[in-house]
């Protein structure tokens, strides 16, 4: 039997608000623990919330940028449940009237566009923070309590485990292209539960699904989907059946671990919550909000494309940060050829970011060093091969490529005398080779070429040596 | 009274004429306190020192400032699930037995402003959860007009401490009668103001779609005065509708020719007493000798009321008290595992009441159950709004009893809920209307008092008071 994956995600984006979503109280994420704390947000007795317009703002702005409904009304409702995290004992979300209705998100796996369909998106309030360090106790910081949140719910329209990822990407390229999250799952900003369901290929019905928690990485969503696809399918193969159930993604082992069944599950008594008045938002407020949107990533890859002559899968990355494509762009102010620049984000630039585990904002090579250093291979002073050492000492050093070159004495020799000197050595070194070549062998010319390259420590220039040893070898 | 004033009013000219002084009003209640409370536990804390100490702070303003303070050195009470600022409140619960504010309410701040002092806390049901005062974890308060019998409540330390002539003024709160029915029992004014009139922020919520804060005096002018000072604007509560109340002097005139006052015919049906039903009804004949217009009107879904009421103030109560967990603040059983600390914490911590309410309320709200109480029960509180602006289209007012009997005996309904419960019977549909009621005294069934209750469109409190200011004006009974 062949099965079909059918996949739902519900992501939580941590608005990038000043103040929390029902008090004064700063929203920042690393400030000391339990700084941030006032009477409504600790849940004192008489303490009432009073809704941050400007997260309402935010959350319509992500409406209007993946197509959503924006509500003239919308109610919130409190999720009543027990955990110490949970100072009032429920959390004030939106349940059944919700901020923003239907909407949809284009992706692109393996070069082919799908639309994915958005049920909604949702206000709410965050929990605090607990810290398990000091067992048998645990400490309390109230920090995050009541920090705005949306949550994006996906149509179960997700086909396999990548489509899945590339809906996230797609979410968090938009959340950070209108900025209103700053999208690092690491450290909870962004947060996204996954449904799981599997069913024979051309069947209607769906199958019963399993939801997987605490997945903290982009790469660890597709990987947690593709374990519990494969057990999924292990089960159905061997006759049993799929419980609904929620597991918790193990990082460090990679396997979900069962958190509770059906029967455990909670039950939340949602009711309108009666210290907040329905939420109203008039349509000349969307559509001023809707006129605040930058340029979006399925945009900008389309102008990339048609108009910078890029190649599809260089646009797709570059675009899918906003801060990865404006530096491609501040690049591209100070050198001509986009193609090159691409090149050398996608290649360069990013393996720099990956290897160091850094974000674009932790890069200390800037777009103008770059451009010179694209200059410096054009004009002959080094090699496309050294270049590649001393973007990595751009980033290691904090310095322009210039200063580098020259405390490294990379310049690149291509005074013929110099390199006349090395080739005349490499052939004396190596009479066999020159019989060969001589005897016909032609692809030894490489191998000459490579020796000198060596000879010179990575400067020569290679066009120069090719000419020398066709010259001398003749 | 034992203050030489009988209004508000009056108290406050002969402070500003340097006739007596702030701290001498308030040495006054304090005595009084004293002298008469320890009978009647009115108060859960009385802070005299701080009183005292505000008074003379008060004496020592200046002429101008005195002339902006329209309570100056008027003794208060405030009922004790209203936050006071690094003093008690405790909600005349275990649970908060200790618990200490950090902030004043938006109404205690208004209080303060006006000049008012803040004596003490009054007793209540615990978490404003009963009619008689019996609920409260620091035991009962005693009906003044009769100490074998309880004041009513849930605002009866509010209303007694009034009654008692221990403060000039006290705050209570209403969540389906609890500053109307115990005045009534005590034979002094009070007031629910329209939801939304005064802000709820530091009022410890019960119902938060029903809870209102409101005067309790023991006349109509004071409830006026106290009513402009406490209530408007306040940007901590969303629900507050920042509409400020203002007392003309056209209200207490004394004229009522022409005011339509309907009276509801399911009000005065079974279940109502004699001793209350005859003031009421020689009332009823009284007004329309001053000219007012009496009409028979229908409130046909007053059937409902009581069951659509428990329905939703338990489910809010429900959610509303979970942060009673003994984790942050507040009474905490001490235990080994997180369970095992919130159930014992809850089941130490909260009174008899208190959980019937919590677990009803629980109920209504599971899954399953949802559609079949609370949001039935939200139906019906759109029939009774309903009900109530069909009658307003005949009538500029509404006239009704405000509880069935006179005050109870102590003791005579504490085991019977659903007994408890139908006092409330002529009280709750305004609240879940969100109108304004106002509970004034109309006469006795020998020493106890019977209170008439008027009920209005909302922000028309003008009018509530101008035929309650019509009422105190005959005399009584």
């Amino acid at each position: 039997m062949d099965f079909e994956t059918v996949i739902g995600l519900e992501i939580h984006a941590q608005l990038l608000t000043e103040t929390k979503l029902f008090c004064g109280c700063r929203s920042r994420f690393g400030d000391p623990a339990n700084t941030n704390g006032c009477p409504v947000c600790l849940g004192l007795p008489g303490a009432l919330p009073v809704l941050n317009r400007r997260a309402v703002a935010m959350a319509i702005r992500m409406g209007c940028a993946i197509g959503c409904t924006v509500a003239g009304r919308s109610l919130f409702a409190r999720k009543n449940y027990f955990y110490p995290d949970l100072p009032k004992g429920y959390q004030i979300s939106q349940y059944d009237a919700p901020l923003c209705g239907k909407g949809e998100l284009p992706i692109v796996v393996d070069n082919t566009v799908k639309t994915v369909g958005v049920t909604g998106i949702h206000l709410e309030e965050d929990a605090g923070k607990l810290i398990h360090d000091r067992a048998p106790e645990s400490l309390f910081d109230v920090n995050r309590c009541g920090t705005p949140l949306i949550e994006i719910v996906s149509e179960p329209d997700l086909r396999s485990p990548a489509e899945a990822y590339a809906f996230l990407i797609g979410i968090k390229a938009i959340l950070e292209y209108i900025e209103i999250c700053d999208c690092i799952m690491e450290e909870g900003s962004l947060r996204c539960d996954a449904n799981i369901s599997l069913r024979s290929r051309g069947e209607k019905k769906l199958g019963a699904k399993t939801e997987i928690k605490n997945m903290n990485s982009f790469r660890g969503v597709e990987k947690a989907l593709e374990y519990e696809a494969r057990r999924q399918e292990e089960v159905l193969r061997n006759g049993g059946k799929i419980h609904q159930e929620t597991f918790l993604w193990d990082r460090s082992a990679n396997r979900s671990i069962p958190m509770r069944s059906k029967e455990d599950a909670h039950d939340y008594r949602y009711f309108p919550e009666p210290d907040l008045p329905p939420l109203t938002v008039n349509p000349e407020e969307v559509a001023a909000l809707r006129k605040t949107l930058p340029e979006l990533p399925a945009q900008r890859r389309q102008r990339f494309i048609e108009q910078m002559g890029l190649q599809e899968n260089a646009a797709e990355v570059l675009t899918s940060s906003r801060k990865l494509a404006d530096f491609f762009e501040a690049t591209l102010a100070t050198y001509h050829d986009a193609r090159q620049v691409a090149n050398w984000i996608v290649v360069d630039i990013l393996r720099i970011i990956n290897d160091l585990k850094i974000t674009i904002d932790q890069l200390e090579i800037t777009p103008g060093h770059l451009g010179a250093l694209l200059k410096l291979i054009d004009n002959g002073t080094i090699s496309a091969r050294s270049a590649r050492k001393i973007v990595d000492l751009m980033q290691e050093r904090d310095q322009d490529p210039e200063t580098i070159i020259k405390a490294e004495k990379m310049q690149q020799v291509s005074d013929s005398g110099a390199l006349e000197n090395i080739v005349q050595s490499v052939l004396a070194k190596n009479p066999v080779e020159v019989e060969r070549f001589k005897a016909g062998d032609g692809k030894l010319i490489s191998f000459f070429v490579g020796q000198a390259m060596k000879a010179t420590m990575g400067s020569g220039n290679p066009k120069e040596i090719n000419a020398l040893l066709s010259k001398m070898l003749r | 009274m034992p203050f030489p004033f009988s209004t508000i009013d009056e108290g406050v000219q002969q402070i500003r004429s340097g006739a007596t002084t702030c701290r001498a009003t308030v040495e006054q209640s304090i005595e009084t306190i004293n002298a008469g409370d320890g009978l009647i536990h009115a108060f859960i804390s009385v802070d005299a020192g701080r009183a005292i100490e505000r008074a003379a702070e008060l004496d020592a303003l200046s002429q101008a400032e005195k002339a902006r303070m329209p309570l100056l050195g008027m003794p208060v009470a405030v009922k004790d699930n209203i936050c006071t600022r690094g003093q008690r409140t405790t909600c005349a619960s275990k649970m908060l037995e200790h618990f200490v504010p950090p902030y004043d309410a938006t109404v205690v701040e208004s209080l303060h402003n006006a000049g008012a002092v803040i004596v003490g806390k009054t007793n209540m049901d615990e978490f404003a959860m009963g009619s008689s005062n019996e609920t409260s974890y620091f035991g009962g308060t005693r009906n003044p007009r009769d100490v074998t019998r309880t004041p009513g409540g849930s605002s009866g330390g509010s209303a007694a401490a009034v009654a008692a002539g221990f403060v000039a003024a006290a705050l209570g709160s209403d969540t389906g009668g609890s500053i109307r029915q115990p005045c009534g029992h005590c034979g002094v004014v009070g007031l629910t103001p329209t939801y939304g009139m005064v802000s709820r922020y530091g009022l410890v919520a019960f119902a938060s779609s029903l809870d209102q804060i409101g005067p309790i005096v023991s006349n109509v002018r004071d409830a006026g005065r106290m009513l402009s000072v406490i209530s408007g604007a306040d940007a901590r509560d969303a629900t507050c509708a920042g509409k400020p109340f203002t007392a003309t002097d056209d209200i207490y005139k004394n004229d009522i020719a022409g005011l339509r006052i309907g009276l509801p015919r399911e009000y005065f049906g079974g279940g109502l007493s004699d001793e209350v039903r005859r003031p009421i009804e020689k009332l009823t004949e009284r007004l329309r000798d001053r000219g007012a217009v009496l009409l028979e009107v229908s409130l046909p879904t007053l059937r409902y009321a009581i069951a659509a009421y428990y329905i939703m103030c338990t489910a809010e109560a429900s959610s509303n008290l979970a942060r009673y967990d003994g984790v942050r603040y507040g009474f905490r059983s001490p235990q080994r595992s997180l369970p095992e600390l919130y159930r014992e914490t809850r089941r130490q911590g909260f009174g008899a009441e208190v959980k019937r309410r919590i677990m009803l309320g629980t109920y209504v709200l599971s899954h399953g159950y949802y559609d079949a109480y609370y949001l039935k029960a939200a139906k019906v509180r759109t029939l009774i709004r309903n009900d109530f602006n069909d009658a307003f289209g005949s009538c500029d007012l509404i006239m009704s009893p405000v509880a069935p009997t006179c005050a109870f005996k102590i003791g005579e309904k504490s085991d019977d809920p659903l007994q408890m419960y139908l006092t409330d019977i002529y009280t709750v549909s305004a609240s879940l209307a969100g109108i304004p009621g106002l509970s004034v005294p109309c006469g006795a069934a020998g020493v106890l008092p019977v209170g008439v209750q008027f009920m209005a469109p909302q922000w028309r409190e003008d009018v509530l008071l101008k035929a309650g200011y019509a009422v105190e004006c005959l005399g009584g009974g």
